[in-house]
C-alpha cells in the first residue's frame, strides 16, 4: 500500500496566532512539504486545483513539474484535477508533459469540482458536471492513446486531425484515479474505464466509503477487468499525532474548532467517532487506519490530509515526519498482511508496470508522433492512419 | 365512511410525527399527538395496525445544525430521517415563530433528501399565541411540503391558544364526527378539525403504496447510458 498526503491549499488563519500567510508564503509551503514528504520517504504528494480564494493551487502541473525536478522517489499526483472546467485537449498536453519530465514518476485523479460559480470562469456550466467528466475524460483518453484524433462532441469544439504532444512517456498514459465523495455515477466511470477509484471520505463516516467502494468494485469486475477485490481503491485520511495523545488533542483542538469545513459545528469528539480524522498518538492512527482494510477490502493508496487549518509549516513538517517514522511503517505491515491474495496488487500499477502490460498485450506501437504522422501537421499518409483513429471516425 | 384496506397488502402502516415544539411539554407536541390519536383511529377502525414514530426536534437541534455544516446525519438524526422518509404518512407540526415555520423546523427539512418524500401522505399542523397566524400554515408550510412533492391533505390544523381552552373532552369526538349535524360545531372546533384532518390522513396512508427508500446505486446509469447522454 502507498501512503502519501494531499493538500487542499487553503489558505486559513491560524487561530492560535491569528497569522495568516499569503498566497506567496502558502505556494512555497507546499513546496517545502512535498520536499519533506520526498525526503521522509511518503510514497505519494497529491495537489488539489482551485480556482477561487482561499485555495491558491491553481496551476497543478507547474508545481508538480518543478517538483519533479526536485524529489527523488515520491510519486507525484492530483487531488484532483478537473475534467470539467479544463479543456481535455490542455489536460492531456500537461499531463504527458509532466509524465516525460518526471521520468513517470506521477499519475492524476480527476474530479469533478463542486463549486458552481467555478464553471462559467472557464466557460463551462455545473449543471453539466457529470456530462462534462464523461465527454472530457472519454477525449482525453483517445488524446492519449491515439495519434491523431478526429472528434466532435457537445461541449467544446471539433478536432480535425489533432495530435496532442508529447506523446505519453513509452506510449503508455499516466495511470487514473477517479475522485468522488458522493456520486456513484464516478464509480461507475472508474470502473468502466479500469481506472482507480479513489474515495475521498476525510469528512464522511465509513459506512458511506464501504458502500461506494463496493458499488466500484463490482462494476470493475462487472466491465471485466478483473476481479472486485482487483480493482484500485484509494482512500482519504486525516490526522493529528503527537507522542503523547492529550498533547494531540490539546494543541489540534483550536485548529478543529475553527477548521473552514467542520469548525463551528460537531463537537472534535463526535467528528473523530464518525470520521477518519483520528486525533492522538501515532499507535492510534496506526490503529484507526488498520481498520479501514477490513471495511473496504484491501486497498492501495491511503492519502493523509496534513496541512490545512491554518497549522503552521512546522507543525505540518512535524506531522510529516511522524507520518512517515511511527506511522507508516507499522502500518503497512499489518495492511499489506490483509491483501487477501497475490494477484490482488500491492500498489497502484507504476510506470514501468504498465509498460510492461502494455507491451505483453502488443499495445505500445508509437512513443513520439513521428512514428506514425507527419512531423508538421500530425497527420498521416492515407490507408497509413492508426486503425484506432478510422474506428473513431465512424 | 371506513378507510378502504390495501386488497392483499399487509395492514401494517407506519406514521412518523415530527414536532418541532421546544418547551417540555410543548402545545405543539400535544398537537402532534390528537392528530396522531385522530388518524390512528381511523386507520384502526379500517383494520390496520399502526406504529407511531415520534420525533421530537428539539432533541436533534445539535445534530441538525451539525449536519447542516458536515452534510452527514450524525447521532440519532440518521434513525429520525429513517423513520420520516419511510414513513407510510407524516404529520409534521411547528410553532409559528415570526412569521413561519421555525428555524429548526426547516432546518430539519433541510437536511432530509428534498426526493424522499414524493408521494408521501402529510398532514400539516401549527401551533400560536392568536389565531392571526393560523394563515402561516398556507403560506409557508404547504408550499415547502408542496416542493418535495408529498401528498398534502387539505386540512391542516392550527391551534392556537384559545382552541385549547374552548376544546371539547376529546373522548366525545367520536359521536361528534361524520354524519353529525351542524349542531355539533360550535362544540368541536379543533376537535372536529383534528378528526377531520386525520380521516384525510388515514384515507391516504390506506392506500399508499410504499416502495421503501431509493437505492441511490440501482439508480445509477451504466456507463453506456453515461456515453449515450452526454
Amino acid at each position: 500500500m502507498q501512503f502519501g498526503i494531499f493538500s487542499v491549499s487553503d489558505v486559513t488563519t491560524d487561530p492560535t496566532t491569528g497569522r495568516t500567510p499569503d498566497d506567496t508564503e502558502r505556494v512555497r509551503d507546499m513546496l517545502t512539504i512535498a520536499r519533506h514528504a520526498d525526503e521522509a520517504g511518503l510514497d505519494v504528494f497529491a495537489t488539489g486545483e482551485h480556482h477561487n480564494p482561499p485555495f491558491v493551487a491553481s496551476s497543478p502541473t507547474t508545481m508538480l513539474g518543478y517538483l519533479a525536478g526536485v524529489t527523488k522517489q515520491i510519486t507525484l499526483s492530483t487531488a484532483t484535477t478537473l475534467i470539467t472546467t479544463n479543456d481535455p485537449v490542455r489536460l492531456a498536453e500537461e499531463y504527458a508533459m509532466l509524465q516525460v519530465i518526471s521520468g513517470g514518476r506521477m499519475d492524476l485523479m480527476m474530479g469533478r469540482g463542486n463549486t458552481g460559480p467555478v464553471y462559467p470562469w472557464f466557460g463551462q456550466d455545473i449543471r453539466n458536471g457529470i456530462p462534462l467528466a464523461v465527454e472530457n475524460y472519454a477525449l482525453l483518453r483517445r488524446l492519449w492513446t491515439e495519434d491523431v484524433v478526429d472528434w466532435e462532441g457537445k461541449f467544446r469544439t471539433p478536432l480535425q486531425g489533432f495530435t496532442s504532444t508529447p506523446r505519453p512517456l513509452d506510449g503508455v498514459p499516466p495511470f487514473v484515479w477517479h475522485g468522488s465523495i458522493r456520486s456513484p455515477e464516478i464509480a461507475e466511470q472508474a470502473a468502466y474505464y479500469g481506472d482507480g477509484f479513489l474515495h475521498n471520505n476525510i469528512f464522511w463516516p465509513v459506512h458511506h466509503t464501504r458502500q461506494m467502494v463496493r458499488y466500484y468494485r463490482q462494476r470493475f469486475e462487472h466491465y471485466g477487468h478483473g476481479r472486485a477485490d482487483q480493482a484500485i481503491v484509494g482512500l482519504g485520511g486525516q490526522a493529528f499525532m503527537r507522542k503523547r495523545s492529550q498533547d494531540a488533542w490539546d494543541e489540534f483542538r483550536p485548529y478543529f474548532d475553527n477548521a473552514p469545513v467542520y469548525g463551528h459545528g460537531p463537537s472534535m469528539e463526535d467528528f473523530t467517532q464518525q470520521t477518519p480524522l483520528t486525533v492522538g498518538s501515532p499507535q492510534q492512527v496506526i490503529d484507526r487506519y488498520a481498520s479501514f482494510v477490513d471495511e473496504v477490502g484491501y486497498y492501495q493508496r491511503q492519502l493523509f490530509l496534513v496541512d490545512h487549518a491554518g497549522l503552521p509549516l512546522k507543525t505540518v513538517l512535524e506531522q510529516i515526519d511522524l507520518l512517515a517514522g511511527e506511522v507508516v511503517p507499522e502500518l503497512r505491515k499489518i495492511v499489506e498482511a490483509k491483501r487477501p491474495a497475490d494477484d490482488v496488487p500491492l500498489n497502484p500499477p507504476s510506470h514501468a508496470q504498465r509498460v510492461a502490460t502494455a507491451r505483453a498485450a502488443g499495445e505500445v506501437v508509437a512513443t513520439h508522433v513521428g512514428d506514425t504522422a507527419d512531423p508538421y501537421t500530425g497527420t498521416v499518409a492515407e490507408g497509413t492512419r492508426p486503425a484506432a483513429s478510422q474506428e473513431a471516425r465512424a | 365512511m371506513t378507510v378502504p384496506t390495501t386488497p392483499g397488502g399487509s395492514p401494517g402502516r407506519t406514521l412518523a410525527v415530527v414536532s418541532a415544539g421546544l418547551s417540555q411539554p410543548s402545545s405543539t407536541r400535544l398537537l402532534a399527538d390528537r392528530l396522531a390519536d385522530a388518524t390512528v383511529r381511523e386507520l384502526e377502525d379500517a383494520g390496520h395496525t399502526v406504529r407511531v414514530e415520534t420525533i421530537e426536534l428539539r432533541d436533534l437541534a445539535h445534530a441538525v445544525v451539525d449536519a447542516m455544516l458536515t452534510r452527514f446525519p450524525s447521532g440519532d438524526l440518521p434513525r429520525a430521517l429513517e423513520s420520516v422518509t419511510g414513513a407510510d404518512g407524516l404529520i409534521a407540526v411547528t410553532p409559528v415563530f415570526t412569521t413561519g415555520y421555525s428555524g429548526l423546523f426547516k432546518s430539519f427539512w433541510d437536511v432530509v433528501d428534498p426526493d424522499a418524500l414524493t408521494g408521501t401522505p402529510v398532514l400539516l399542523g401549527a401551533t400560536g399565541g392568536t389565531a392571526r397566524h393560523s394563515l402561516a400554515l398556507e403560506y409557508t408550510m404547504r408550499p415547502l411540503f408542496t416542493y418535495l412533492r408529498a401528498d398534502v391533505v387539505p386540512t391542516s390544523v392550527y391551534a392556537a391558544t384559545d382552541d385549547w381552552a374552548a376544546s371539547a373532552d376529546p373522548s366525545t369526538l367520536r359521536q361528534a364526527q361524520p354524519g353529525a349535524g351542524s349542531g355539533q360545531r360550535d362544540g368541536g372546533g379543533l376537535p372536529r378539525r383534528i378528526a377531520r384532518a386525520g380521516r384525510e390522513l388515514a384515507r391516504r396512508v390506506a392506500v399508499r403504496e410504499n416502495d421503501g427508500p431509493a437505492d441511490p446505486f440501482a439508480a445509477t446509469p451504466s456507463f453506456t447510458e453515461l456515453l449515450g447522454g452526454s
